[in-house]
């Protein structure tokens, strides 16, 4: 359904006021905010951007969050390729309850996240926390707990982009190379991978967009020490309350520009599709 | 159209398994095994853990804890304004997806790019935007930072891809034809909107305000930089159970979280119920 000549022919004063109100509310809601943080970020020239860059602790969150965010990235596309397998293509009890269970971190406070993690895996008094850790393995205050908070948050991106893609493109093909003598890793690999393939791209380029992005369940479970489980958004955070609105401004700006990318890159890649 | 990439929720044709799948093997019931044991680990486990600890001391301590004042003061604000907010997402968000799907102008694509920053923007950063347009500096002279109304707006802003991303898919594939058979018949455009347009988007507009109403309810990034977190008076719940965390106070912090947890999971049963009857009728 390309185009609808008729719209095009009718349009009275009420599209003109529709279009102009939602322009104006988008405008005043996200662009221009958007736009005065970059204004802010330059407003003496590089001289934010280069501050941050020079701070040997910053420099280090912002690394501690891109790695973090790679790791998050790996379990949740292995772990949401696998789980969107098994709910498209079998059956078992429960696989109504599991597939609306997987939303929830959607939909939970990400304090909520911090402190669910605080309680299971919590050094003092964590329900597995002390053996843990007299294991040598501390997970709450060091980076497994900021990972662990990472991938909660961003697991269902995956699978939501994944799931409709295999439902789409039905059974047959597989069923053919399973009938041809193919085992179930060639299937995998040469059958359903391809054609799936942009739906993992779009979850991978939205998780790491989230992953990146991740504050509060962070804030709890990390403990924020400067240079060690600070990352970036908690710099953020930190240079603003402590008056350094540059560094501020520029560590958001670098933040924002990479969000802003991902979205771009999702827009421009995602086939015409569905119109 | 650029992306329902971002959309919260996809039309209501996907998630839902049509055909009946084949049961477990072998080799695919140990990744299931292994799958479910990760999932409880990260998920099921840690969530049981806060209504555990939040049933712990009981029913009163459990009562005791909600209905402390300055608590009882900031679920109130908390779920009030992600009503009147989820409210104006309705009625915006409804709109936006119209002027997305039916109208054309130049520069509609950085509209559809605009509704996704908010989902992609780290919620610190949003708070920060925010805070440069409406905060002390605003070029605007609007300054509504450390007061309600900036509740108001962080919530605004982190909510505003909701109804949009799930009507807007809705929208495009209704079918033009009804439209234009009851136009021709002498209907008027509000008839044919209120008559046919509207009833088949009300689903989808209730998927959106129920997501939008969970991810306000929820919200705490945007407004650590933006509403002061003013005890009574600007302090929404998430703030509450993080200072809780932070006086170690764990059994009050979980009995908090267990009300945000009782809303998500609320609205998680009412969207598999509204999905669900947008499956039946097609």
């Amino acid at each position: 359904m390309a185009s609808h000549p008729s719209t095009r022919t009718r349009r009275g004063p009420v599209t003109y006021l529709v279009r102009l109100l939602v322009i104006a509310y988008l405008f005043l809601l996200v662009a221009w905010p958007v736009y005065l943080v970059g204004k802010n970020t330059f407003a003496d020239g590089m001289d934010n951007i280069n501050g941050i860059l020079d701070d040997p602790d910053i420099v280090h969150a912002i690394s501690l969050t891109v790695q973090v965010a790679i790791i998050a990235v790996v379990i949740n596309t292995l772990f949401g390729v696998g789980i969107s397998l098994l709910l498209v293509r079998y059956d078992f009890p429960g696989k109504r309850l599991l597939s609306a269970l997987l939303d929830m971190p959607l939909s939970v406070s990400p304090i909520v996240v911090g402190l669910a993690l605080v309680l299971v895996y919590g050094g003092r008094t964590g329900w597995f926390g002390p053996a843990l850790e007299s294991a040598g393995f501390q997970v709450i205050f060091a980076t497994p707990g900021i990972v662990l908070a990472t991938v909660f948050v961003a697991l269902p991106l995956v699978i939501r982009e994944v799931v409709p893609v295999l439902e789409e493109v039905g059974e047959e093909q597989e069923q053919a190379a399973r009938s041809l003598g193919a085992n179930a890793w060639q299937t995998f690999r040469r059958i359903t991978l391809p054609s799936i393939k942009w739906g993992v791209v779009y979850g991978v380029v939205l998780s790491l967009a989230r992953s990146l992005g991740e504050f509060g369940a962070v804030k709890v479970v990390s403990g924020n020490v400067l240079g060690e489980t600070r990352t970036a958004t908690l710099v953020v955070e930190e240079k603003y309350l402590n008056f350094d609105k540059g560094g501020a401004y520029a560590t958001a700006f670098l933040l924002a520009l990479v969000a802003v990318a991902c979205i771009i890159i999702v827009s421009v890649i995602r086939p015409k599709e569905d119109r | 159209m650029t992306s329902t990439a971002l959309s919260p929720d996809r039309p209501a044709t996907s998630r839902r398994p049509v055909r009946a799948g084949r049961p477990l093997t072998r080799a695919s019931g140990l990744g299931f095994g292994v799958a479910m044991m990760w999932f409880s680990l990260l998920v099921l486990i840690p969530l049981a853990a806060v209504v555990v600890t939040a049933s712990a001391g009981g029913w009163s301590a459990f009562w005791q804890a909600v209905t402390n004042e300055q608590t009882a003061a900031a679920i109130e604000l908390t779920v009030g304004t992600a009503f009147a907010v989820t409210l104006v997402n309705i009625v915006m968000g409804t709109m936006i997806a119209w002027v997305l799907v039916r109208d054309r102008f130049f520069g509609k694509r950085a509209l559809e790019i605009l509704i996704d920053i908010p989902f992609a923007l780290p919620t610190i950063v949003a708070g920060l935007v925010l805070l440069s347009l409406y905060g002390r500096t605003s070029p605007l002279g609007i300054d509504i930072a450390n007061t309600r109304p900036a509740v108001f707006l962080a919530f605004l802003f982190v909510t505003l891809p909701f109804v949009v991303r799930t009507v807007q898919p809705v929208l495009a594939e209704l079918e033009r034809d009804v439209e234009e058979a009851a136009m021709s018949l002498g209907a008027s455009r509000f008839t044919v909107f209120r008559r046919i347009i509207l009833p088949s988007l009300t689903p989808a507009i209730a998927a959106g305000a129920a997501l939008s109403f969970a991810r306000g309810v929820s919200e705490y990034g945007s407004l650590v930089l933006l509403s002061g977190n003013l005890p009574m008076k600007t302090e929404v719940t998430s703030v509450r159970i993080l200072s809780s965390i932070e006086n170690d106070n764990l059994d009050s912090a979980a009995a908090v979280a267990t009300i945000l947890l009782a809303i998500s999971f609320a609205v998680i049963v009412l969207l598999d119920v509204i999905q669900r009857r947008m499956v039946r009728r097609g």
